[in-house]
């Protein structure tokens, strides 16, 4: 069976810098992936490519069969992948309901003639998206913040923002990047919860990039981790856990600590 | 009929849509077109002129406002595209074109300009985008000029007057109508664009062009349209100003008219379809009054007349620099507290 995501080879750099070396990843249909390393690993960056924010400068990105190597960010969203991003990046000065409704703006298929009309079609439209977008409200427990302007809200509730603005564009494939940066614990429970609940009850293929290692080992299947750009170890997280590079990579040489 | 609800009882989502919450804000808006639309019944041509003006402007500020205001793209070549729309009017009612025609396709050939002059938004934002539409500016404005001169001399395009079956749509009253018509339409699709996926993707591109990229938008896609809907309505505000004036020439598509628009907008509130409509009103009014004032004060001070005339762009100035201190968000964000604070009025819950 052919893989839903399959990247091999990715080569990324800035100038001398290599962010990416010889990235080979992989994710099945309705898996959750995580991919850890040190800071500076290269782990935006990856999702960066994928989302197509950057444009490697060699290797192959498919998804579903399509070659999405390079494609601009809103044709690659149109295929079916949504993120979140690390830095919140919601419309500030827009309030919840609208950063969701904005979400929906693949799925809404009216043209300028009916905007400027607002009568028929896309009233109707519009109606039955705001339907959807309730769903998505309910599901990450926003309700009580609908009409409240983004930029107002707490940190930890934007990053729930952020993450059902996502979940609105209907995405196969979710790239969550750094979801609980900065949470108290029990934010971090409830965002585990969501991440969850969107893989299994939704069957949305997540790849989770986490630095709380008791998340990744809890919620996911399979874990690569990335140290200088390179994929150093991957497998099921107990394994990768044991893997002394893993371990020289997070905790440093211990020949080193010697001499 | 209920006043103002304090709460939100909207039980389907097609009510929360609504461009009036509740039915005060449709009576208060169809007494004002009533009363709007008896004007030139008692007014004099001049006053009636001067709200023609006003209505011209709201066209126009309301196309900036969706460029500017909504998708954050600064334009200095409004002017133009309204000057553009002016002449093709000219060509076209010189042609015999009625003017229920002439209006759209002057609209249509400032929006295909405005477009071509949207490009350089792929590449550069801000400041320099500002810079790369002061070259619109300065290029239409250098066409204009080459056509007032054209056969050696000045002569400036005369437009003939709007008729409608046999109906001359004469400047001084009817032609009013057709002006209050237009910005009416104008508002009301402007309003409908801000509550759908068009406006909204406007709105996504202003606050954070990448996310919007992230959430499937074509970024330089709806740039463009975006340029080109706001040059439509400048086009649409240059053809109503051709037929108003009778004459089309280079001097009244300057730099400072774009200039204007922009203290329209900024005086009014950035974003906001009342905030366009406040700001068109100050700015044409501004200069009339200070116009009426001199004449008063010359018959105590006979120099007040000249003094006025200079004074116009110090006052101007002084305007826009007043509300960038004191009222950043502009008229219709001072009105939107008014409302709040009527809500629940008198009492203080």
């Amino acid at each position: 069976m052919s893989h839903q995501l399959e990247v091999a080879g990715l080569n990324l750099s800035f100038g001398g810098l290599r962010a990416l070396v010889d990235v080979n990843l992989h994710v099945d249909a309705g898996e959750l992936v995580a991919v850890i390393g040190p800071n500076g690993a290269g782990k935006t960056s990856l999702i960066n490519c994928i989302n197509g924010f950057y444009r490697p400068q060699a290797g192959t990105i498919t998804f579903e069969g399509y070659n999405i190597t390079r494609q601009p960010p809103h044709v690659i969203a149109g295929r079916g992948i949504a993120r979140a991003f690390q830095n919140v990046e919601l419309f500030r000065g827009m309030t919840v309901l609208e950063n969701l409704t904005l979400a929906r703006h693949l799925h809404l298929r009216y043209g300028v003639a009916h905007a400027l009309a607002y009568y028929g079609r896309a009233q109707a439209e519009e109606a039955a998206n705001r339907r959807f977008v309730e769903e998505i409200l309910d599901f990450m427990e926003l309700e009580p913040y609908r009409h409240k302007v983004v930029g107002t809200l707490a940190y930890g509730i934007q990053k729930r923002v952020e993450m059902a603005r996502a979940l609105c564009l209907e995405p196969k494939l979710l790239l969550l990047d750094e979801p609980m940066a900065g949470m108290t614990v029990a934010e971090k429970e409830d965002m585990a919860r969501f991440i969850m609940d969107v893989n299994e009850e939704r069957g949305t293929s997540i790849i989770l990039i986490e630095h709380d290692l008791h998340v990744v080992m809890d919620l996911s299947s399979r874990v690569y981790v990335l140290n200088f750009g390179q994929v150093i170890a991957s497998g099921r997280p107990a394994e990768v856990a044991r893997d002394p590079r893993v371990i020289e990579a997070y905790l440093g040489d211990e020949a080193g600590v010697a001499s | 009929m209920q006043f103002s609800a304090c709460g939100n009882y909207k039980t389907r989502y097609v009510d929360e849509a609504t461009i009036f919450p509740n039915d005060t804000g449709r009576v208060l808006v169809a007494v004002l077109l009533l009363f709007l639309a008896t004007l030139p019944l008692w007014l004099s041509p001049y006053l009636v002129f001067v709200f023609t003006l006003i209505g011209i402007f709201i066209v126009g500020a309301v196309g900036l406002n969706i460029l500017t205001g909504s998708t954050g793209q600064i334009s200095l070549g409004h002017s133009a595209f309204m000057g553009l729309g002016a002449y093709a009017t000219g060509l076209l009612a010189q042609a015999g074109l009625p003017f229920w025609l002439a209006i759209p396709v002057a609209g249509a050939v400032a929006a295909a300009a405005g477009a071509f002059f949207g490009i350089p938004s792929l590449r550069v934002k801000g400041l320099y985008l500002a810079l790369a539409t002061l070259a619109a500016q300065v290029i239409l404005q250098f066409a204009f000029n080459l056509f007032d001169s054209r056969g050696g001399g000045t002569s400036y395009l005369s437009v003939p007057q709007a008729t409608l079956g046999g109906l001359v749509l004469d400047r001084e009253r009817l032609f009013y109508y057709v002006v209050l018509v237009t910005a009416v339409l104008a508002v009301f699709a402007a309003l409908n664009l801000f509550r759908t996926r068009i406006g909204r993707a406007f709105t996504a591109i202003r606050d954070n062009d990448r996310a919007a990229a992230a959430m499937g938008i074509n970024v330089f896609a709806y740039k463009l349209l975006s340029f080109s809907i706001s040059a439509f309505y400048a086009g649409v505000a240059g053809a109503l100003w051709a037929y108003a004036s009778g004459v089309v020439s280079a001097e009244r598509f300057t730099l400072l008219l774009s200039v204007e628009y922009l203290a329209m907008i900024i005086v009014g509130g950035l974003g906001s379809v009342l905030g366009s409509i406040l700001g068109a009103t100050v700015i044409t009014v501004l200069p009339e009054g200070l116009r009426v004032a001199a004449d008063y004060m010359s018959q105590v001070l006979p120099q007040a007349t000249h003094l006025f005339l200079a004074m116009r762009f110090a006052v101007f100035g002084l305007i826009i620099v007043g509300f960038l201190m004191l009222e950043p968000q502009g008229l219709a964000d001072r009105w939107r507290v008014i409302k709040t604070y009527f809500n629940t009025w008198p009492f203080r819950y």
